[in-house]
């Protein structure tokens, strides 16, 4: 019988070997010669680095992986490995046992490719750990592990940590979100509890913030929390909001609500914006330039005496947790990039009917704010309307 | 010919606790108004200004924002759905 070597030193005999060099012109030039590259190295050798562009299949998952990779036949396909042995038999199958008509195996493999100079893509990776945590959605093709790497890279800001942003602010923790921003210049009370699900009865007195940030790391400590103990307005949004991904808007009035509209529009950072009443939610995307901003949809605040959010008003305590689950669905798919977001659209969810209704929010030509250039938008005239202060402390 | 007219949380104080209310014999969005005016007190003042909606208030017609078709004068079919909608900033 054959030794293993003298196996390998036939089947190179009868299959089509290529340079390196003649791999990375073909693959640079354009020319119409550029091969289908497949490293079919092991997971770890892989992701230890490979050759830009090239595809993976493993030599043990050649014969049920290929067609994946490489469907037609008839089209070239270029193998590499370390050195070249295991490309060269994976080339050989190919060519033998499933008709591939046009295979080569890359002479001296990635080893010879390096020693050359030529470049290697390091892929970012996932600890361990992270593809244990997160293997829900690395199951997911609109996820993945890309999707997976854009939630850990993203920066996510949630103005307050209350009945909206609780769920939210856990679910968002929980799936990986990289760093999240809490404004909150509130303290626990024990009339919180009833919704406000990040809090709990023994933090009662804590500041949000801290409170928040406490169950934000006991489900995911890797989730970096920056805290703002804090009120939002016009002297610190531009500060506060500057460099963030996506803002997510729980606030509880219509002066914060205007002034983060103008400061996102004028940064260009999107808001999954939510509202609740009773038993009524509103939920919608402002996407500033992509979709209309929060003036297009209402040009101005009611009064005090009819703006039901200045005072305290009854809530059913599940309802935050339905809209802020929606808010952190909608964030999710805008950082990860997948599906249809709920941009242009305005979302009502009515409790007691168990029904929800949707409604077109369009561009408004005439918009005060969105219709402008963004760096026109003065600090000034951010967040201004007439009488706004006055009549929301009327309101109490 | 009537259209149903959706009512949210914070005009139920005008309607009586009514989240929905059928509106016959109208051919417009202002017709349909009109018609609830009439049946509940105190809703024009809420949601209407010297003639006009309040800049707060939204009507939809089937989804669509009656500002961007033809306002008060946008016309409404047998079972087509008007929502109104005030600005609402609940979020605690």
């Amino acid at each position: 019988m054959p030794t293993g070597a003298e196996v390998i030193r036939e089947v190179k005999n009868r299959i089509d070997e290529v340079d390196p060099g003649a791999v990375r012109s073909d693959l640079e030039s354009g020319n119409g010669n550029a091969p289908v590259l497949i490293d079919v190295r092991e997971s770890d050798e892989f992701e230890a680095g490979h050759i830009p562009g090239a595809r993976h299949v493993a030599r043990g998952f050649l014969e049920s992986r290929i067609e994946g990779a490489a469907p037609d036949r008839a089209q070239r396909v270029v193998l590499y490995c370390a050195s070249g042995n295991r490309s060269a038999l994976a080339a050989d199958t190919l060519e033998r046992q499933m008709g591939y008509e046009n295979v080569e195996s890359m002479t001296g493999g990635i080893t010879l490719w390096k020693d050359r100079g030529y470049d290697v893509e390091v892929p970012r990776a996932l600890t361990a750990e992270q593809r244990s945590r997160y293997s829900r959605h690395l199951l997911l093709p609109e996820v993945g592990i890309e999707g997976q790497l854009k939630l850990l890279d993203a920066k996510v800001l949630l103005l307050g940590a209350g009945g909206l942003g609780s769920p939210t602010a856990l679910y968002l923790a929980a799936a990986g979100v990289g760093t999240l921003g809490i404004v909150d210049d509130d303290t626990v009370d024990v009339s919180n509890l009833q919704r406000q699900v990040i809090h709990t009865t023994d933090r009662v007195g804590e500041p949000k913030v801290d409170s928040a940030e406490t169950s934000i790391h006991a489900i995911n400590p890797e989730v970096e929390v920056l805290k703002y103990d804090t009120r939002l307005d016009a002297s610190n949004i531009m500060e506060i909001i500057d460099g963030y991904d996506v803002v997510v808007d729980g606030a509880d009035n219509f002066p914060i609500r205007y002034l983060l509209n103008d400061a996102t529009v004028r940064l260009r950072i999107p808001v999954v914006s939510a509202s609740i009443l009773g038993f009524d939610g509103q939920l919608a995307i402002f996407a500033p330039y992509d979709g209309p901003c929060y003036r297009c949809l209402y040009p101005s605040p009611p009064p005090a005496e009819l703006a039901p959010s200045c005072g305290a008003n009854g809530v059913l305590g599940v309802l935050p947790g339905t809209m802020g689950l929606l808010q952190a669905t909608e964030v999710i798919k805008l950082i990860v990039g997948s599906g249809d977001p709920l941009i242009g659209r305005l979302l009502l969810y009515d409790a007691l009917a168990a029904s929800f209704t949707e409604l077109k929010v369009r561009r408004d030509p005439d918009c005060p704010i969105c219709s402008r250039d963004p760096e026109s938008i003065s600090e000034d005239e951010m967040g201004v309307f007439p009488d706004y202060e006055a009549f929301c402390a009327a309101a109490g | 010919m009537a259209v149903t007219v959706k009512i949210p949380q914070q005009l139920r104080t005008v309607t009586a606790g009514e989240a929905e209310a059928n509106v016959e014999e109208a051919t417009t969005v202002g017709e349909v108004l009109d018609g609830l005016y009439e049946r509940y007190d105190g809703l024009r003042d809420r949601i209407a200004e010297d003639g006009d909606l309040r800049r707060f208030v939204n009507v939809y017609v089937e989804g669509e924002d009656i500002r961007f078709l033809d306002g008060l004068d946008t016309s409404v079919e047998d079972g087509d759905e008007v929502t109104i909608l005030p600005a609402v900033a609940g979020g605690r």
